[in-house]
């Protein structure tokens, strides 16, 4: 039976072959090497749990773009004026000094799944062994006229960050009695309940300090997408502040103006939130992984490789989702763990475990203190070759409470540790 | 391409297969199901903290005796433990799965 000592013995014993493996015809390289792209929850988690389970014995090397992880989860309390960007921004140092991982501040350009290469903006090719890619998602900005290149004035802030700042400022400098329009795409998208969330949350700063104002959640679907009957009493609980628009066909923006055209109406908005549609990362889209409807990576969950591509593990938002599996920061954080146990087990010569289990658990806020929940978990089918719910487990909160408030700041804490401390 | 690379093996396996340095497997079951305990017990670590080490505002679960652990997660499956979520969660898991993770969690020194 395998334990942690032989699995170390038998990358030991990978380590004295090096001069061997050159004849192979790849880069020599003393250990395995895993190549991780992308440091948000997915990436982050896999490459700190890479280390961890292989005691050091093999080596990772995080490519992220981005200086410090900044969590698109809470992000919209800073929208809101209630956090500050620093209070969701973690840095990726601990993952150098506590965990060994090399990192990299840098652009992963391109993947050679053959040759089994990753390039970079600024740090030439590196060689991998396995690759983990968490590219997250990327937007289809061609698919709405008139949004390309426009995202100073129509910001999506949908990747934490500077987009998120953006949107706070219109917020605060927009005038009482004003409306701030936002648009949903059609599902799937990354936080189903994000855009909610971020309505109440928006109108929870307007209902104190401009209330004359409104909220105008214009929704591509044609219901609420995630914890429908929680988000509805919270909508009503605002009263005139939200109206939620289904069935909104986005048609094209004119960002001079901040005007939607819709299908059978247009809006001109003072702040005008355009959440575009979205695909996996494109990097995934230019390495030739295989997509579903072009714009979601298509897995085996066993190892979470892409079909067909070995060595090259995806996790996150840029899936192909499992039945129930939400894009959330958890899920992804769940698919790391799930692939570095593969990746460590097919280091080893190992079959992946054949029962994995993942679980989501999303809090949203429904203003500055009380949150609701959805809680999910997956065990894998092997006779449906995929991860699916499991019935009568998982839920939603009863109603939204400051307790649960409490339990997603908790959350929040816990699991950004839990990637990156 | 891809057929090309579904088939290559890294270097390094290549060498260990030709040498027959290979690790000692009893089995695929045995051997997939090593890790399993270690493996379900991380789908708590996003809220209960890495091995059960809560970075605060949530119960620490590493080394907590296993009993007690047990409990507390079948208390929370039937019901009878009131909670905002872990009833919801704990039902997801079999019994075994969550006798895996309380053994594993209760063997995590209490303190890292």
């Amino acid at each position: 039976m395998l334990n942690r000592r032989t699995f170390m013995k038998g990358l030991a014993g990978a380590a004295a072959l090096g001069g061997l493996a050159a004849c192979a015809g790849n880069t020599p390289r003393a250990r395995p090497h895993v190549v991780v792209i992308g440091g948000g929850y997915g990436g982050a988690t896999a490459a700190k749990y890479l280390r961890m389970w292989s005691q050091g014995a093999v080596d990772v090397t995080l490519i992220e773009r981005n200086p410090a992880f900044v969590s698109c989860p809470m992000s919209n309390l800073v929208v809101g004026g209630y956090r500050e960007l620093a209070d969701i921004s973690v840095s990726y140092a601990a993952l150098q000094s506590k965990w060994g991982v090399r990192l990299i501040t840098d652009e992963a350009t391109a993947i050679d799944h053959a040759r089994r290469t990753v390039s970079t903006t600024a740090n030439g090719v590196l060689s991998y062994d396995r690759l983990v890619l968490s590219p997250g998602i990327d937007f289809m900005t061609a698919a709405v006229p008139g949004l390309e290149g426009n995202f100073e004035r129509l910001p999506h802030a949908w990747k934490a960050g500077p987009q998120t700042v953006l949107l706070r400022q219109q917020l605060q400098d927009m005038p009482d009695g004003g409306v701030f329009a936002m648009h949903v795409p059609k599902s799937p998208y990354r936080c189903p309940p994000g855009p909610y969330e971020r309505a109440c949350v928006v109108a929870s700063y307007l209902q104190r300090h401009k209330p004359r104002s409104k909220v105008l959640v214009l929704d591509a679907n044609t219901e609420i997408q995630s914890k429908k009957a929680l988000f509805t009493k919270a909508f009503q609980s605002y009263g005139k502040l939200i109206e939620y628009v289904p069935n909104s066909d986005l048609r094209s923006v004119d960002a001079a103006s901040r005007s939607a055209e819709l299908e059978f109406d247009r809006v001109r908005a003072d702040v005008l939130n355009v959440i575009p549609p979205m695909r996996a990362g494109s990097i995934a889209v230019r390495a030739g992984l295989p997509l579903v409807n072009g714009r979601w990576v298509d897995i085996d969950w066993l190892t979470m490789e892409a079909k067909g591509v070995a060595g090259v593990h995806v996790l996150g938002d840029a899936l192909q989702p499992a039945p129930g599996m939400p894009k959330s920061g958890h899920m992804a954080n769940q698919h790391a763990k799930l692939a570095a146990a593969a990746v460590l087990n097919l280091l080893a010569g190992e079959p992946p475990s054949p029962a994995p289990v993942l679980t989501n658990t999303c809090y949203s806020f429904v203003d500055d203190r009380n949150a609701i929940h959805v809680a999910s978990v997956h065990q894998y089918d092997a006779d449906k070759r995929q991860p699916m719910p499991v019935e009568g487990a998982g839920g939603l909160s009863t109603a939204a409470s400051d307790l649960e408030g409490q339990y997603a700041f908790a959350w929040a804490k816990n699991i950004w540790a839990d990637m990156l401390s | 391409m891809k057929k090309e690379s579904k088939v290559k093996l890294s270097p390094i396996l290549a060498s260990l297969c030709l040498l027959g340095v290979g690790l000692s497997i009893s089995g695929a079951a045995a051997a997939a199901d090593a890790n399993l305990a270690r493996n379900l017990a991380a789908t708590c670590a996003n809220c209960h903290g890495t091995d059960g080490h809560s970075a605060g505002g949530m119960d620490s679960l590493a080394g907590e005796a296993r009993d007690r652990l047990m409990q507390k997660l079948l208390a929370f499956k039937s019901g009878s433990r009131p909670a905002t979520i872990m009833h919801q969660i704990a039902r997801g898991y079999s019994d075994d799965q969550l006798a895996l993770i309380a053994g594993y969690l209760s063997a995590r020194p209490a303190h890292e």
